[in-house]
């Protein structure tokens, strides 16, 4: 049981933590300063996240093994390949209407995932996930905030919010695809079956984007589902990019304490 | 300082004697240490001061961001990023209290703003320097951030029951900045010699250029004397210059790295530290525009406000459409 377990808190953990580089990038740049605050809030909690999953993927990893790899050795010496996240995080951050799109998508499900996950058998998890999820309720009602604020702002902000969501709605069929790692965590109690969380999931985006004056996407092509995405290592070409700026001292001063 | 060189707009200190009743009664209330309210009466010149102090404050927080900025993506380790995520959010938190601070002053934040983007606002001089390697953060958290609270610390005590309140909240957070700053330095200095030398280098840049955030010589400073007397200036640039040599120094000795400075020594009967020339005609190039880094530090805070016009104007949009909806339905 212990491989699939590391395996699913590397996806936890790279989620969290590719996606609070993402937002990092804004601040200092945001369109408000407000929002700068904000959005390095989100980033700081996720960022907090991640580690805890990481932490804990390590550890587990030491009892099976033999070396327990630290959370900064998980994500700084790892290979993109090596990565577990979603390819929806990795992606560039865009205008403010793509960068609330991600998050929106994103949040959605990570709050609907966290929720199921605080009930886990694994008490660790449940512990992490229910601490979780009450920073991500926060960050989902931001996210859906800024959807219905741009979709139903000006005719300009509209257009780049539909824009966003049209562009990044293929990449929301891999927060729900299941596989072979989500079928063990499933059957062991630890987490819920992915495709479970999509009708509530949908249910949240389509009362969001009406409330927003959007079209909801309904295309039917997905990214990264089958097998190919993300969670299996196989990531976008941007990926590769933010791991050479985020491990840049790890790998040039192997060894270094910082 | 973060308010370098603040124009009161006054040729000299004004005398008693040249004041009216007015300005007897409220230089009078100053001097029993009274705080001055944004309700309170006030001498136009004061008021126009303490909106130049304050908004050079806020544009060097917001600036600020920048320069550390530049190593949130690499922050070497996860627990490194999370605090230089939350220092540099601390920063801009200070820009708000303070924009909060002068808008009771009668201007408005996008007013503000636009001096600074247009290039009429100051902001410290510090930040036009670049950040090159990791040790430029933990030099920033330690030099910078210190020279701040060594001025920041005074102006909890100012005249001005806003600014002084705004000051009390923001030195609570330098205080850990400082310390997360030395902190790194520490890390680097018991480091591998690559670390060490990183360290050193950091300290060769910055040291000058935060003696500098004090600002001109008292002997050059025509506005300071004025800006005492109102206590909205509690210490001279060159007491608080010293006082900054005299508390950092030990600090680089016990990191093992030297100060830059062939003239810096103990005096035993000034019971203070000497320490070499400051080159001035750098200071006033960087403050006329010509730091190393002036121009990327304003064009990427007028590119944050040129792209984020469209959402600003969708959040006035949509809220003057909930507005409407409201009215609708009662
Ligand atoms: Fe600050
Ligand atoms: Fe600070």
């Amino acid at each position: 049981m212990s491989e699939p377990r590391i395996d699913y808190l590397l996806r936890l953990g790279d989620n969290a933590l590719v996606l609070a580089q993402r937002l990092g990038e804004w601040i200092g740049h945001g369109p408000v300063l407000e929002e700068d605050i904000a959005l390095a809030n989100v980033g700081l909690d996720l960022l907090g996240q991640g580690r805890m999953w990481l932490s804990y993927a390590g550890e587990l990893e030491g009892a099976l093994s033999g070396h327990a790899r630290t959370e900064d050795e998980l994500a700084f010496l790892r290979d993109g390949g090596a990565f577990r996240n979603v390819q929806l995080v990795e992606l560039p951050n865009g205008d403010f209407a793509v960068t609330m799109a991600r998050q929106f998508y994103f949040d959605q499900a990570h709050l609907l995932l966290l929720r199921a996950l605080a009930a886990s058998v694994d008490p660790r998890v449940a512990e992490i996930a229910a601490k979780a999820a009450k920073e991500v309720a926060y960050h989902a009602e931001r996210s859906a905030d800024w959807v219905i604020r741009l979709g139903d702002g000006t005719a300009q902000s509209h257009a780049r919010m539909q824009s966003a969501i049209d562009r990044l709605w293929p990449y929301t069929g891999e927060l729900f695809a299941g596989d072979a790692v989500d079928a063990a965590i499933a059957a062991a109690g630890i987490g819920p079956d992915p495709a479970t969380l999509r009708p509530a999931w949908l249910a949240a985006v389509d009362s969001v984007c009406a409330q927003a004056t959007l079209a909801r996407p309904t295309g039917e092509w997905m990214q990264g589902v089958q097998g190919r995405g993300g969670k299996q290592g196989v990531h976008t070409e941007h990926l590769g990019h933010l791991l050479a700026q985020m491990q840049f001292l790890q790998r040039a001063y192997p060894g270094a304490q910082w | 300082m973060y308010a370098q060189q603040v124009d009161t707009g006054l040729a000299k200190v004004q005398s008693n004697a040249e004041m009216d009743a007015a300005e007897r009664a409220f230089q009078a209330r100053i001097d029993a240490d009274v705080k001055i309210e944004p309700t309170d009466w006030m001498p136009e010149a004061y008021r126009r001061t303490l909106i130049r102090q304050i908004q050079q404050h806020a544009h060097s927080e917001i600036v600020g961001m920048l320069p550390e900025g530049n190593w949130i993506g690499r922050a070497p380790s996860l627990k490194r990023k999370a605090i230089l995520m939350a220092k540099v959010q601390d920063e801009g938190g200070h820009g708000l209290y303070l924009y909060a601070a002068a808008e009771t002053l009668g201007v408005s934040r996008d007013k503000l703003v636009e001096d600074l983007h247009a290039g009429k606002a100051k902001y410290s001089s510090i930040f036009n320097y670049p950040t090159l390697t990791w040790a430029d953060i933990g030099a920033i958290g330690w030099l910078v951030d210190g020279a701040a609270i060594m001025n920041q610390i005074p102006l909890c005590r100012c005249s001005y029951g806003p600014y002084a309140r705004a000051m009390v909240r923001i030195c609570k957070e330098e205080s850990f900045h400082q310390r997360q700053g030395y902190d790194i330095m520490l890390s680097l200095a018991r480091g591998t010699p690559e670390q060490k030398a990183m360290a050193q280098d950091a300290l060769d840049r910055w040291w000058w250029p935060s003696l500098m955030m004090f600002g001109p010589p008292d002997a050059d400073s025509v506005h300071s004397a004025q800006s005492a007397k109102w206590k909205i200036k509690l210490l001279s640039n060159d007491e608080l210059r010293q006082r900054f040599v005299d508390q950092t120094v030990p600090q680089a000795d016990y990191l093992g790295i030297a100060m830059p400075d062939a003239d810096l020594r103990w005096n035993e009967a000034r019971g203070h530290y000497d320490f070499g020339a400051i080159d001035w005609s750098e200071f006033h190039n960087v403050l006329k525009g010509n730091g190393p880094c002036n121009r990327e530090r304003l064009a990427a805070r007028v590119e944050a406000w040129e792209d984020g016009a469209w959402v600003r104007e969708a959040a006035v949009a949509y809220a003057a459409k909930e507005v409407l909806r409201q009215k609708e339905a009662a």
